[in-house]
């Protein structure tokens, strides 16, 4: 230590030097006095952007929305606000449109979420082994992530038009006749999970990649000798010990699918409408949260719904996590 | 452990067989013809929507109604964008700026305002820092987008000292993303790696301000950290949707995604047109996306980045 490079030593020298003076003798004048504000506060002032962004345009309008839930808020008619009570959670609880909303967000999310990840599971074991061309095989499968959903929900849709879209072309070639993807309830649903899913597997592999590049190898190297076949390691080994990360998506996909909004509102024929579908066969919560509030004008009611897919949010985020942590534990 | 190990006798271990294919970690394992198979056809897959986008949007109408449709490029992308820019109610040209505008000032605002605070995080002594940093990851686990029919309310009540009602304005769409928790967390990660304590405190030993620190230690430090993120911010706020079609669709002042949709809302929906206008709204993350994909790959598999 004694024979440092001279920065270092002046280092610990003017280190030392503080320590020593520090608590006595403080240099006097304003100089010194700005100087101690400035440790002390100025941290304060360098976190407080982050802190009054969020409690205005985060924080305040989930609670805000609390508040609107209560009231008769129209978009046409701003002077007819008024008290609505519980009135709009009782109208809620016997709204069948909200019901089957409810029903084709969590089909369409169990469509999407368990192949997506699932899938990614497996692209990232893929991408795990010694590959030739390793990045631009890692950037290829990221190549969703970074398209507009807006614009791929269009593509989609083309691609799944009855009479010239490119999947029908493709089935009546092989002698079938394609379904109406549109029209069809559950082909709907399994259009949009098409889309959720084409965006989303490569990008969670590569998390996955991530955290299985801090396995230790040793621990493959043991299971191997006892004759386990890659596709055992991947279970027995990887999936355990990547569970954080695993939960860690789980519970993202289960926020993000719930809020499903982009693909059932821009796959419909009619856009504008925002009925998702002219049946509402794939129509969703987010979905209808927005047609409430910005089409019928009806933000108070829109806010209920609001809340209450905030509630539902919730309650499966919770389950989800207790789930998957039993579940990947149990199968240690 | 291993002093124990090493005052034990020695005891004789079998070596190891390295080549025989079973006995590795995967990462050594090499590759075999059906991995690179699954990638492929993976990343065909992945890319086959945007290569249709640019079929349909270089097609005429006609060509796309042919059964079975035409798998190449054709030559009618030029009229394809004219008739996109100049679409009645669409403002699609003024869109490409207006997006432009709002993802810059966004992602120097992120880089500008997370930086400081994810320094504040990682290297300056504070009360209470612990806590708050805990608040802050809590942050991101929340639902921000259940918000929005009282965020809209908030944005029509903006106080005339303010300019008024925001809504059908970019400031109603900058104003919410001005700084974010991930990027704060991002940058307080890469701070505390990336700046060894002893610099900061012999800067301030030195007499140095707090922010001169940040201004000639941390800023000169954090460049790669920086691009990342500016790359997912400006990516993020350019592809962002819900929130800016609920307060500017309808006005003349819409961002790219917003006016591709108003495109797709006609009563017969013309896929030429819409995927031209598609294969515009792409184009500019295609270009990022080729330059910096090492770099965004980098960032996701550090576990750092929330959708």
């Amino acid at each position: 230590m004694a024979v440092t490079s001279n920065a270092g030593l002046d280092l610990e020298r003017r280190i030392a030097a503080r320590v020593r003076s520090a608590p006595r003798a403080p240099r006097s004048g304003w100089r010194s006095r700005i100087s101690r504000w400035d440790v002390k506060y100025t941290p304060y002032l360098l976190i407080s952007p982050f802190f009054i962004i969020f409690t205005i345009f985060g924080l305040y309008p989930l609670l805000y929305n609390g508040y609107v839930s209560l009231r008769t808020w129209r978009l046409d008619d701003p002077a007819g606000d008024g008290w609505a009570g519980l009135g709009n959670y009782r109208q809620l609880l016997t709204d069948t449109d909200f019901r089957d909303a409810l029903v084709n967000t969590f089909g369409i999310f169990l469509l999407s979420t368990i192949p997506q990840l699932f899938l990614a599971l497996i692209v990232a074991s893929v991408l795990n082994r010694r590959l030739r061309m390793r990045t631009t095989l890692r950037v290829g499968v990221l190549l969703p992530y970074i398209t507009p959903l807006a614009a791929s929900t269009l593509v989609f849709a083309s691609i799944f038009a009855r009479d010239a879209g490119v999947v029908n072309s493709l089935i009546s070639a092989l002698g079938f006749t394609g379904p109406d993807w549109q029209e069809d309830k559950y082909f709907s649903w399994v259009a949009i999970a098409i889309m959720v899913n084409w965006r989303w597997v490569g990008y969670n592999a590569l998390i996955y990649l991530g955290a299985m590049q801090s396995v230790p190898r040793d621990l493959y190297e043991a299971a191997s000798l006892d004759g386990a076949s890659a596709w055992q390691q991947l279970w027995k080994i990887t999936v355990p010990m990547i569970r954080p990360t695993l939960i860690f998506t789980i519970v993202l996909s289960t926020i993000g699918g719930m809020q499903l909004f982009t693909e059932p509102l821009l796959f419909n024929k009619q856009i504008r409408d925002a009925t998702g579908g002219s049946d509402g066969q794939f129509n969703t919560v987010a979905l209808m949260i927005y047609k409430t509030g910005w089409k019928d004008l009806n933000l108070g009611y829109a806010a209920a719904m609001a809340w209450a897919l905030f509630f539902v949010i919730l309650l499966l985020a919770g389950l989800n996590a207790f789930i998957a942590n039993r579940r990947v534990a149990g199968g240690k | 452990m291993t002093t124990m190990e090493t005052r034990q006798q020695p005891i004789p271990v079998a070596p190891r067989k390295r080549s025989k294919g079973l006995n590795r970690s995967p990462q050594e394992t090499p590759a075999r013809a059906w991995n690179y198979a699954i990638l492929i056809v993976t990343i065909l897959l992945a890319a086959f929507p945007i290569y249709w986008t640019f079929v349909v949007a270089s097609s005429t109408e006609e060509e796309t109604a042919k059964i079975p449709p035409s798998a190449i490029p054709r030559g009618n992308l030029r009229e394809n964008f004219t008739t996109v820019f100049n679409a009645d109610n669409v403002y699609f040209l003024k869109s490409l700026t207006n997006s432009l505008i709002v993802a810059s000032v966004v992602t120097i605002s992120v880089l500008f305002f997370c930086s400081l605070a994810g320094f504040a995080f990682a290297k300056l002594r504070f009360k209470g820092r612990d806590p708050l940093m805990v608040l802050l990851i809590g942050t991101l686990a929340v639902p921000t987008q259940i918000g929005i029919v009282a965020l809209y309310i908030l944005m029509s009540k903006m106080p005339s000292w303010l300019g008024g009602n925001w809504n059908g304005t970019l400031k109603a769409v900058i104003a919410p993303n001005l700084v974010t928790a991930f990027g704060v967390f991002y940058m307080r990660q890469f701070i505390t790696e990336a700046v060894p304590d002893e610099i900061v405190e012999a800067a301030r030993v030195d007499g140095a301000s707090t922010l001169r620190i940040y201004a000639n230690v941390i800023a000169p430090a954090i460049r790669p950290a920086m691009g990342i993120l500016g790359l997912f911010t400006f990516a993020a706020i350019w592809n962002d949707f819900q929130w800016p079609l609920i307060t500017l669709s309808g006005t003349e002042n819409p961002t790219v995604q917003v006016a591709l949709s108003t495109l797709a809302s006609g009563q017969f929906v013309m896929y030429t047109q819409v995927l031209a206008g598609a294969f515009l709204a792409t184009l500019p993350l295609l270009v990022i996306f080729f330059l910096a994909g090492k770099q965004i790959v980098a960032g996701i598999m550090e576990g750092a980045v929330k959708s």
